[in-house]
Parts: C-alpha cells; structure tokens; sequence
C-alpha cells in the first residue's frame, strides 16, 4: 500500500495521463464531459476551423437549459419566448449535436434538464470519474465522489477534441461537518453557513473534501446541493466519499452499470474513501447541531446570516456597496422584508426533494396577492415524477407557477427575470448585483425558507410553517 | 493566439472585493456564438443607466481612463461564473492585463489561454496601485516584473507553462493534441472504463 492519500488523490492519480513537471502542468483524462449550448458555440466552430472531430461522443452528454424558455416548446417560434439570440443558440447547439454525431438530450427526448441535473439521475454521474462541463456549479456532481469542476470554453474544445485537459493539481481542504442538523435547517443552509464562515474565496485553488456524521446523514440530493455550492466558496470542487446511499442511489439507474459490471463498479468506489493518516493543506470544522436556516443579506453567497440574526455590520466600501444595493440595514434580521418573487429551482434546488419540500409547505395554504411565486423543475424527469406524485397540483393550487424545466430565473437568460429593486428569494446560488435582472435584489435561502416567504409575503422563518 | 510579452500602460482602477464575472459581462449577453464584440457590454450595468446612458461617475466613462489597457481590481477579482466570455470582454475592450491580490481559478485560467495577463502581486504593490490610479506602469512577461512609475520593479508569480505559452503564443489545444498516442494508450491501458 502506498502512502496514506485523500479521496482526490486517489480521482485525480488514476486520470493523469502525463504525470505534472515544474514546466508543464498534468494531462488530465475527463470520463464524462456534459455540454449545453451556452458554453460551446465557440468550442465548435475552433473543431470546425481546424478540421477536428469529438474525439468520444460516447464520453459527451450534451443538452439544452441555460438559455432555454420555461414555457412549453414544440416548435421554433416557442424557442422565441426566451429571445431570439437564445433562440439562436439552441439551434446552433441542435446543428453542432448532428454535425458531430452527439446524441442531444434535447426537446421530445424526456431527458432534456439542467447539466447537473440530469447527469446524476441518467446515473451518467459515478463515483470515481472525472466529470467537467463549461458551468462552474459542475461541482454538483462531486458528491458521488467524482472530481468534478467548471471549465471555459477553451476548455470545452480541448476536451471535445483530446478528451483531456491541462491541469495543475490542487490544493486540499477537509471540511468536517459533526452533529446533526436541527429539524428545519437543511443541506442549503449549511453550504451557506460554511460559505458564511470560509468566506467566497476561502476554497480558491483548493478541492474540498466534505465529511462528518451530517454529510454521512444527508440523502444523494442534499449532498449534491452541499458539493453544488463549492464554486461560491471560490473553491476548484468539492466531494463526498461515495457509500451506501451512492450505491442505493445509482443502483438501476439508465446509465449506471448493471449486472456483473455493476458489482465490480461497487468494489472499485468502496476504496474511494480518504485513507486514515491522509493529511489536507487546510481544515474547518462546522457542528451541525448549532444551525439555524440562512438567508444572504448582501450581493454574494458568503454576505449570509441566520434567519433571525441582525444583518452585520461593515465599514468597508464593497460591504456598504451591497447593502445599499440591497435596501438591507445593519443590525435588522432579514425577516420582514417584503417580497416580491419567490424562485424554487436551480441545480442548487431543482430536484424532486426541492420541489417536494417546497410543495409540503405550500399544501393547503396560499402564496401572498403580492408575491409572484415559480416553481421550475430542475430537469424533465424531475418534472414528470413531481407530476406524478400529485406536487404540481399542491403548488398550482397555492397559486405558484409550475413551468417547463431548465435553469430559469438563476441566470436570467430565458426571460424570466425580475425588474430592477424587486426582491427575488431564490433557491439559486448566486445573489451577485444584477444577476436575476439589472438591479434586481436576490436573497438565496432554502427551498422551505423560499416557500414559507412565498406565503408570508416576507422572508419568514420556514419552521413556523411546518 | 498572438504571443504576449510586454505591456505598457497606465491603470485603470476598480477597487470593489470580489467583482464576480456576472458584472463583467451580464448573463443576457451570453446569447451570442462568437467570442468577439463583447466589448462594448463589459460592465454593463456599472457603465451604463437603464436608457443607455452613460453613468459619468463609473471609472470607465472617466476620459482618464481612455486607452488603458491595465486593469487594478479589488481582492478576488473574477469569481463566480465560469464563463469565458468575461476574459473576452475584457479583451475586446482592449484590456490586457488584470491585476489583484487574488485572482479566481477559473477566470484565470480562461484569461491566460486567451491572452489576458491574470496577474496577483502582493498587499503592499496592490495597496500601492490602488491609491495611485493612472499609474504608468510596464509589465514583462518574460522577467515577471511589474516596473512602477519611478522605477521600482516588482515581482510577481506565473505558471511557467502559462507564461512560456504567453511570450511564446502557444496554442495549448496543439499542445495536448501532441500527445495523442499517449492518450491512446491510457485509454486502452486502464483498469476501467468510463
């Protein structure tokens, strides 16, 4: 046995392909490359201009969700809804798909989703691969310990072309999350108390490890919301050891193994586990017990506080410069502020939990008259099987919209938007200035604070609603 | 990509904290297939009112600030999004370096495969830059040094790789492709597959 190495290590040593020198940095080989037509454009046409092909178009999930209308689509002039350069560019992705030979989960497939969405329920997602796409919240997928990160579009051609990526070797950081979460409180708030405590750039150049006896708790969908995150903490990834849960979860899933392979798959991640003695370049531990649910007060993901606790106070400039964007003063808890658009999706939130979370709230209560309230399903599948379980007539009889899938409101893209000085609460993941809408205020919170908001009219405690 | 290896040109400074790339270049002008033209939407809504007009207050309306090509930014510039469009608006404005204290990976990375200089220096020369908007400045790539006005050179870090396909213009696609055989070879050598 060799020495002592951290679930990373272990991911990244069995991808590299020419070891990292001082000179030039390790070719890393990618198991699993998800594109969507946003990031890729550009990617296709350098294939174009020199004459390449996708090297593995079996290793390439490609599908459509940033820049997509929420609205049903069944012909071009639908597409319109989202405008027409987005319009444009899912065309564009349609041609690169079929001038390429890639098998597009796009419209009538059923498949079609967000990227993080859909790779981990075709079971495209495994333990031990490594997994990019040009969208920073590929993250998400690190919680079926894969290594998984965000790339440029650059980036996106290498791999298209090589199926490899030039790669330095980061950092690591053990994040060990101990106790249990109160009744309550849930996988959203604790990623954003841990990016309350790190800070937005306290993972930057570092993989984190997330690990303890609430991580080891928490269902496959919350911990991909806890991995989802690690990109606001500046962080390259983030990962959890895979286990029974992973296991339950993949088992029987499209794009899973089955049978005999699926046995050897299970003995090859059950060794996918940071090995006693391994050491982190830096470590944090969070007690889960102590948490309350989150919400952010300022203009990104680590400007959050607990639920009743007074907004903080700052005197440097950039800490001004949010809260006077933000309408939100030091020393007031942010319940109480009116809202105006409440949004339940997202890769950080769009899962059946989500929306089921949601739904449990909102059951036989009513959205507030002032409150304009979406619930958009994070992938087609996510869609069907809320269908199914009877969630969208809970969420349309409350008085919430119940659309189409795809990434919606997190990035404003596809025309919903808020209008500037309307306060949005938003499963999402990132409260940045303008984000949802030149001038639009965005609060992130959980699917339960965002639907007990939803009905208070204010951002209101969700345990109150339970 | 054309090779980089000296810059000079006095700054542009924009001392905000963790100025995220959905303020560089906003979500609703990713729409577009082409890396070009990105330019006039670079910090769109810090630059521009709601009907179009100018905000004469925003660093970049300043006439002082014409023809910069250095860009100071505040600590953890860069972060959020992944996308590359951000490195490309910077660019097509006509910016060609971008320093800070820290510099989110991501944006980093992109910014070096196409040629914008993403460059970290220490506290004292960012706290230096900061106060001093204007400042001429000449950046080597090769030596990596900054010299300020006066003459005082400092030093900052880069990946040697990074920097040798900067001064080199090197296009890293044609670097991996060189390995072919190689990933061909792990491809039919692993104990898995994927």
């Amino acid at each position: 046995m060799s020495n002592p190495s951290t679930l990373f290590e272990k991911v990244w040593a069995d991808h590299v392909v020419v070891d990292e020198t001082p000179e030039t940095p390790a070719v890393l080989y990618i198991d699993l490359h998800i594109i969507h037509e946003v990031t890729t454009p550009q990617a296709f046409s350098v294939l174009r201009e020199n004459g390449l092909v996708v090297r593995r178009p079996d290793l390439t999930l490609p599908t459509l969700d940033h820049s997509t209308p929420t609205t049903p689509v069944s012909t071009f002039k639908d597409l319109l809804v989202a405008g027409e350069g987005a319009a444009n560019q899912v065309r564009q992705m349609q041609q690169n798909c079929e001038d390429f030979g890639l098998d597009l989960l796009g419209y009538g497939s059923g498949k079609r989703g967000i990227v993080h969405v859909i790779g981990p329920e075709l079971g495209a997602t495994q333990p031990g691969k490594t997994i990019v796409c040009g969208d920073s919240h590929s993250s998400t997928h690190g919680a079926f310990g894969a290594l998984a990160f965000g790339i440029g579009t650059t980036e996106v051609g290498h791999v298209l072309a090589t199926q490899c990526l030039l790669q330095r070797k980061p950092k690591t950081l053990a994040v060990d999350v101990d106790g249990e979460l109160p009744v309550g409180v849930t996988a959203k708030d604790l990623i954003l108390a841990i990016i309350g405590k790190i800070g937005v750039n306290g993972g930057t150049g570092h993989v984190i490890e997330y690990r303890g006896a609430a991580i080891r708790a928490m269902e496959m969908e919350s911990r991909m919301t806890v991995c989802n995150m690690s990109i606001e903490a500046g962080a390259r990834a983030g990962m959890i050891a895979p286990d029974e849960t992973t296991c339950d979860y993949l088992q029987g899933r499209s794009r899973a193994p089955h049978g005999a392979a699926w046995d050897e798959a299970v003995e090859r991640w059950r060794l996918l586990r940071t090995d006693d003695g391994a050491s982190f370049d830096k470590s944090v531990t969070v007690d889960a017990s102590e948490l309350v649910p989150m919400v952010t007060f300022g203009t990104n993901p680590g400007m959050v506080v607990g639920i009743n606790d007074p907004v903080p106070d700052g005197s440097d400039a950039s800490f001004r410069k949010a809260l006077d964007y933000m309408q939100v003063e030091s020393g007031k808890p942010m319940t109480g502020n009116a809202v105006d658009i409440v949004f339940v999706g997202s890769c950080t939130n769009g899962r059946i939990s989500d929306i089921e979370e949601a739904a449990r709230i909102l059951q036989g209560r009513k959205v507030a008259d002032s409150v304009r309230m979406m619930v958009v399903p994070g992938s087609e599948q996510v869609k069907k099987e809320a269908e199914e379980r009877g969630l969208d007539r809970v969420i349309i009889a409350a008085g919430a919209e119940w659309r189409e899938a795809g990434c919606s409101m997190c990035i404003g893209m596809n025309g919903d938007i808020a209008q500037p000085g309307q306060l949005t609460v938003s499963t999402s993941n990132r409260n940045f200035e303008g984000r949802q809408g030149v001038g639009a205020r965005t609060v992130l919170a959980s699917p339960a604070t965002a639907a007990a908001s939803a009905i208070a009219g204010f951002i209101a405690d969700p345990r109150t609603y339970s | 990509m054309k090779p980089v290896d000296k810059i000079r040109s006095r700054t542009v400074v924009l001392p905000t904290r963790d100025i995220d790339t959905d303020q560089i270049i906003s979500a609703r002008f990713l729409t577009t297939t082409s890396r070009e033209g990105l330019g006039k939407n670079v910090f769109n809504d810090l630059r521009y009112n709601a009907d179009g007009s100018e905000k004469p207050d925003f660093v970049l309306n300043r006439p002082e600030s014409e023809g910069c090509r250095i860009l100071i930014g505040g600590n953890n510039f860069g972060c959020g999004s992944s996308r590359e469009h951000a490195p490309w608006a910077l660019l097509d404005y006509g910016f060609e370096a971008v320093i800070s204290t820290e510099i989110a990976d991501i944006f980093c990375n992109n910014s070096l495969k196409n040629g914008l200089l993403a460059i970290v220096v220490d506290n004292n020369t960012h706290q230096w830059l900061l106060d001093n908007p204007g400042a001429d400045i000449a950046i080597d790539v090769a030596a990596a040094t900054i010299t300020l006005p006066g003459g005082k050179i400092v030093e900052f870090g880069i990946d040697g790789f990074a920097q040798h396909c900067l001064t080199e213009g090197i296009d890293q696609l044609g670097f991996l492709q060189q390995q072919t055989s190689t990933i061909e070879s792990y491809e039919e050598n692993r104990s898995w597959k994927p």
